[in-house]
């Protein structure tokens, strides 16, 4: 009833070619980023702001990154979390050598060095493809692990061999370091995931987006009519890695305060992988359904046990847990091996002809 | 000019001058190389049959290794639990079929793949709920494997094989022969050759699809079995075996993913280059190489052969 395109007349081609052309979806979308920048900071306690929101966000800005590279571009890719960390490093390296840098120009050109990496280990990308190319982007994973340990210029020669993260302060207000509140924290990335996947968005639906699509389709059509697959693959390395390099950064200043190579390691891409296969591969809302399922679900299921008062030691929840997600893993992929996003949709469509279904 | 020394000559002066270094490094190479390979042919069994990219091998090879030593610590027998972790490898590779291959029939590649994911997750947790989560010591002892080392003299100084390497190449080396033979002659053989070669083809004469998954998955326990007990009686039983199988992803592509001679071959040489590259030109870099070598090796090869060694040539239309 209320969520009815009936009597919105498109009047132009910009109206006719809007990301939301229905007025309800704009509406929607309006109330959601209103709840998210005014209403949780106030409702929310500190523990779901800092143990639940700014996570989920970091995860959902590193999903849409791998989104773009694997749902959209095709290119299958196990090397997320070391380009994260390439943006952590590099933001570590930019706010220590200019202490009067602002941090979030630091976070947003921490990711400018990432895409240089990624787009360097995307070389291999035109010779090498599908499940192959996974492997090859392994060697990436690997190596820049490597690199985190073993160059201690990284962590300018820090005998923990850690990134401790100095404090920063945006307009007087302390942003990272032990003293920022997870209020300010999770403003601060909430306004750098909301710029970010706008501009994501309007890059996907343009152009490039469309050339990103046409090789994932097929990539020797894309060729044949005229795109060019070297420069394609490696811009959509480039722009994936930039969006985890900013994750990253953000990952370490604004959730860790301090954090080991280890964090970076093949454990980080898979689940970020997983995110984004389980939200929907090509759909950047689906990245944060996926951040949050994939995230969101241990800590519900872990709670959920230990409230049931059952008295089973702490392992053994940790063990319940992880077949639990394992098997709804499963599940859910028989349920819509299309991602929760198709499951968004195909709820959308319900109700815009509810209720008279046809 | 110092760096290109190091690089290009130094460390051929060092094998020349030490050959029983290089003769036990290159031994050291060839049995991890052949582990490597033992857990790519898992890998392969399964993406030959059913087209599945199985991430789950390796925590297969975990998981059977741990209810091999699980169940002889509860004193059953050792033989006995041999034969019961191959029951229960049996009973997974059906459970998995039913469960998961047969609802996800005809979804994209990557799907599966995800799914197999989600069992390696259960795995891990089912394995830590019922064993605990400590490294096991292999009943070596139990299964009659050899152990000690043989010594011998060459070229003025020693080399020494442990006899539980000899015994894992031994062990391999059947196996891999009888899998071949398995293959090659028997009619379930055939009709597995028939699936990895199109499915729809094979269905038409009247394949059973299902069956031969859970043949396959069966098959690829059973591997993962050996694995799991070989690899457990040269270190111990333990989740960290785990990251140990990533190590047959670059195996694999060398190989390609259809091949099993490409896994046997591709393991080989990663297994070799790898130890020669640590010990040779790893302390120029600072050590630690090892963890990202055999992902490059495999890199440049690709960059030659993009299907693999052994792999089928890659034809795309349009």
């Amino acid at each position: 009833m209320l969520y009815r395109e009936a009597g919105q007349f498109k009047e132009s081609y910009a109206a006719d070619m809007a990301i939301f052309p229905i007025r309800q979806d704009r509406i929607g979308l309006a109330i959601i980023l209103v709840a998210a920048f005014v209403g949780v900071p106030l409702a929310a306690s500190d523990f779901v702001l800092a143990v639940v929101m700014v996570p989920l966000l970091i995860f959902a800005l590193a999903a849409i990154g791998l989104n773009i590279l694997t749902g959209y571009t095709g290119l299958l890719s196990l090397g997320t979390g070391g380009f994260m960390g390439v943006g952590a490093f590099a933001c570590y390296k930019l706010t220590t050598a200019f202490p009067d840098l602002n941090i979030v120009v630091c976070i947003l050109t921490s990711g400018v060095v990432a895409s240089a990496v990624g787009a360097v280990f995307g070389l291999p990308s035109l010779r090498i493809k599908g499940f192959y190319l996974a492997v090859a982007t392994l060697s990436a994973q690997f190596f820049l692990d490597w690199c985190f340990v073993r160059i201690p210029w990284l962590v300018n020669h820090n005998v923990s061999g850690a990134i401790e993260v100095p404090i920063r302060t945006l307009f007087g207000v302390a942003v990272t370091g032990p003293n920022a509140s997870p209020q300010v924290r999770y403003l601060v990335i909430l306004a750098i995931v909301t710029f970010l996947t706008w501009i994501a968005s309007n890059l996907l639906h343009g152009r490039v987006g469309r050339s990103f699509m046409a090789v994932r389709d097929m990539d020797i059509a894309a060729e044949l009519i005229g795109i060019k697959l070297y420069q394609t693959k490696l811009l959509a390395f480039a722009v994936s890695s930039y969006y985890c390099g900013v994750a990253g950064a953000l990952m370490v200043f604004l959730w860790y305060g301090s954090a080991e190579p280890a964090v970076f390691g093949i454990d980080q891409s898979f689940l970020i992988l997983f995110m984004v296969i389980i939200g929907c591969l090509g759909s950047l809302v689906g990245s944060f359904f996926g951040a949050a399922l994939i995230y969101g679900l241990p800590i519900a299921l872990r709670n959920g046990l230990g409230a049931l008062g059952l008295q089973i030691p702490a392992a053994t929840v940790e063990h319940l847990t992880l077949m639990t997600v394992g098997g709804l893993i499963v599940l859910f992929l028989i349920i819509e091996p299309h991602g929760l996003a198709r499951l968004w949709q195909i709820g959308k469509q319900k109700l815009r002809v509810w209720p008279f279904p046809y | 000019m110092n760096l290109l020394y190091a690089i290009f000559i130094d460390p051929f002066v060092q094998m020349g001058g030490a050959p029983d270094l290089l003769v036990q490094t290159l031994w050291e190479g060839l049995v991890a190389g052949v582990l490597y390979a033992l857990i790519a042919l898992g890998f392969v069994l399964i993406f030959k049959a059913s087209g599945v990219f199985n991430f789950a091998q390796g925590i297969m090879v975990v998981f059977a290794a741990l209810t091999l030593v699980g169940l002889h610590e509860k004193g059953v027998p050792a033989f006995l639990a041999l034969a019961m972790t191959i029951a229960v490898m049996y009973g997974l590779a059906f459970a998995v079929e039913r469960l998961m291959l047969r609802p996800l029939v005809n979804q994209p590649d990557i799907i599966l793949f995800m799914a197999t994911f989600g069992l390696t997750y259960f795995l891990i947790g089912l394995g830590e709920l019922v064993f605990g989560g400590n490294p096991k010591v292999m009943i070596a002892d139990a299964l009659f494997l050899p152990k000690g080392a043989i010594e011998f003299k060459f070229a003025g100084g020693f080399v020494s094989l442990q006899k539980i390497d000899i015994a894992a190449a031994v062990i391999a080396s059947i196996m891999v022969v009888a899998l071949a033979t398995f293959f090659q002659v028997t009619r379930i053989g055939r009709a597995l050759r028939a699936v990895a070669d199109s499915h729809k083809a094979a269905l038409s004469v009247g394949i059973s699809l299902e069956q031969i998954w859970v043949i396959v998955w069966f098959a690829a326990g059973v591997v993962a079995l050996t694995t799991g007990i070989m690899w457990g009686a040269r270190s111990e039983v333990s989740f960290s075996l785990q990251i140990v199988s990533l190590k047959a992803l670059p195996v694999l592509i060398l190989g390609g993913f259809t091949s099993i001679p490409g896994a046997i071959v591709g393991g080989l040489i990663i297994g070799i280059g790898e130890k020669i590259g640590e010990f040779y030109w790893g302390p120029l870099l600072g050590s630690g190489i090892e963890s990202w070598l055999a992902y490059f090796i495999a890199l440049v090869f690709l960059l030659f052969r993009p299907q693999g060694l052994f792999g089928e040539k890659i034809i795309e239309r349009i």
